[in-house]
């Protein structure tokens, strides 16, 4: 299980998550949505410690991975994000490597060298995240030349191929056409058997078809979670019923 | 009111001929100069230009063959040493140094980029040939570096600047360690620009000619030594277009349209890259 406790996240001294506490757990997707800018990408980019990267970005609180603190003075951001993959907004395959050298290159520019690991690792990644038939015929050419939904699934397949326990899902979804979203929802489903899923989306439909759990952010503070389906009949928080009817955000 | 118009027009097509002629005047040198390097150059253009050694003055004939080479020694060793520092530093400044502190060497490479390069020749000296009590191929080497090192930096941090941000991301997000992220995915997706880049490092500096004066010094014989006295073209051309012999600025000329159809080569080596590389990511 993923938790977070009482997580709090300021820019520059500006107060962007203000004390979130939440839990995630295990062979379950859970959803984060919110209108723009309330904090929902700050929240996901704290698990995988993302935020190190950011000069002025100040984190404190509490995340947990099956119990073990992962910003404990001991865990090692690189270590941990291999524990804990992440997709982003936009596809943003490698443009200089192959499709093949995309999905190993957690691995091999971690240091593994073996070849016969590396090409399984590939394979077993490229078909989880059902892409394997689109591409096995052009695994050395420039992923540039996928359509963007392909790319997405190349994305998810080169967090996969690290095989972590977590992936993070910030708005996969967001730049691609209906058939393209319902390809990464099905891999998604497919995903929970074995891993943490959560994805922060601002489409409402998403959330509602595709997660078993929602969370409900507003302006850095966490208002109402539980089950997607409570979270979306009975709301007990009137501003959750009205960000997801349509009457703000 | 159409009057005024008709006038209007007239001014427009003044003024846009008035530009044109100074289109024109600002590449006339660049032909002018082609044209009479070609002319006066090609005369000496010869085997013997590559392959022999320069005459005592009063004989004709002879080549340049210990400048070319010369040349070619101090510009590698150049290279050798400015290249690595640059990308070092560029690399360090645009993926591992604070702002504030990558702000800071920025602006010392902008300033070090404007210092003439006959003050660098200076720094050569005193660093070097005082310490070693004479000229030497090395000292020569050592003052061209230092006037490569902030262009290549200058442009390499230019061209790691390009690389989109979302690329570093991905690897931080995959567990990639940093120094791996900087390597394999920023300076290979900056690859083509840098190269470029250093290319045109390299063509700057074959042509300089103040530093030389007192590191290189120059040699009228065969030397290959770095650490002894060594002809380059720049310094040669130099030394024997403003000699009285006719024969020496036959040579002269010879060297120059060598130096000039180099760095034209590596323009136009360094435009080939970019292209081939653009093309390569729109297929």
């Amino acid at each position: 299980m993923l938790a977070c406790k009482d997580l709090k996240i300021e820019f520059d001294r500006k107060s962007v998550l203000k004390g979130v506490t939440l839990e995630f757990p295990a062979q379950r997707i859970s959803a984060i949505i919110g209108p723009s800018g309330c904090g929902k990408s700050t929240l996901l980019r704290a698990f995988n410690r993302m935020h190190d990267l950011t000069p002025g970005a100040q984190v404190t609180g509490s995340v947990t991975l099956n119990d073990r603190e992962i910003y404990a003075s001991d865990e090692d951001p690189v270590l941990i994000r291999r524990r804990i993959g992440m997709v982003f907004q936009k596809a943003n395959p490698f443009p200089t490597l192959s499709i093949y050298e995309n999905v190993i290159s957690g691995l091999r520019l971690s240091g593994v060298r073996n070849r016969a690991v590396l090409q399984e690792a590939a394979e077993k990644a490229l078909m989880d995240s059902a892409i394997w038939d689109e591409v096995k015929d052009r695994l050395k050419s420039n992923p540039m030349s996928l359509s963007g939904g392909q790319q997405q699934r190349l994305c998810i397949a080169r967090a996969l191929a690290v095989d972590p326990e977590v992936l993070l899902m910030d708005e996969p979804c967001s730049a691609l056409d209906p058939i393209a979203t319902a390809k990464i929802e099905e891999l998604m489903f497919r995903l929970r058997e074995r891993l943490i899923v959560v994805i922060v989306t601002h489409n409402m439909q998403q959330a509602a078809r595709a997660s078993d759990r929602t969370a409900f952010l507003w302006m850095g503070e966490l208002i109402e979670a539980g089950e997607t389906e409570a979270i979306f009949t009975s709301p007990k928080k009137s501003m959750t019923e009205d960000y997801i009817t349509g009457r703000f955000g | 009111m159409s009057q005024s118009h008709q006038l209007r027009k007239l001014h427009g097509h003044i003024m846009e001929g008035v530009c044109l002629l100074a289109a024109l005047a600002a590449v006339i040198p660049l032909f002018a100069f082609l044209w009479h390097l070609v002319a006066m150059g090609a005369g000496a253009f010869s085997p013997a230009l590559f392959t022999q050694l320069p005459l005592p003055p009063g004989e004709v004939g002879g080549g340049l063959r210990n400048a070319i080479q010369g040349s070619l020694l101090v510009v590698g060793i150049a290279t050798m040493i400015g290249i690595p520092v640059g990308l070092g530093a560029a690399v360090f400044m645009s993926e591992f140094a604070k702002p504030s502190i990558a702000s800071g060497l920025r602006f010392s490479c902008d300033v070090l980029s404007g210092v003439p390069s006959i003050v660098m020749g200076l720094l050569a000296f005193q660093m070097v040939v005082r310490p070693m009590h004479h000229f030497s191929a090395f000292s020569g080497s050592v003052a061209l570096a230092f006037i490569m090192m902030p262009v290549v930096v200058i442009t390499t941090q230019e061209m790691l600047r390009l690389v989109p941000h979302s690329l570093r991301e991905a690897g931080h997000a995959l567990g990639i360690p940093a120094w791996r992220i900087a390597s394999s995915i920023s300076l290979r997706a900056a690859a083509p620009g840098i190269l470029t880049g250093a290319i045109l490092a390299i063509s700057r500096i074959a042509g300089e000619t103040a530093p030389m004066l007192f590191t290189a010094f120059g040699n009228p014989f065969m030397s290959m030594d770095p650490k002894a006295p060594i002809a380059t073209l720049p310094h040669t051309i130099f030394t024997y277009a403003i000699s009285p012999y006719e024969d020496w600025h036959r040579l002269a000329w010879g060297g120059a349209l060598i130096l000039v159809l180099g760095i034209l080569g590596a323009t136009l080596l360094s435009r080939f890259i970019l292209w081939w590389h653009q093309r390569s990511l729109n297929s």
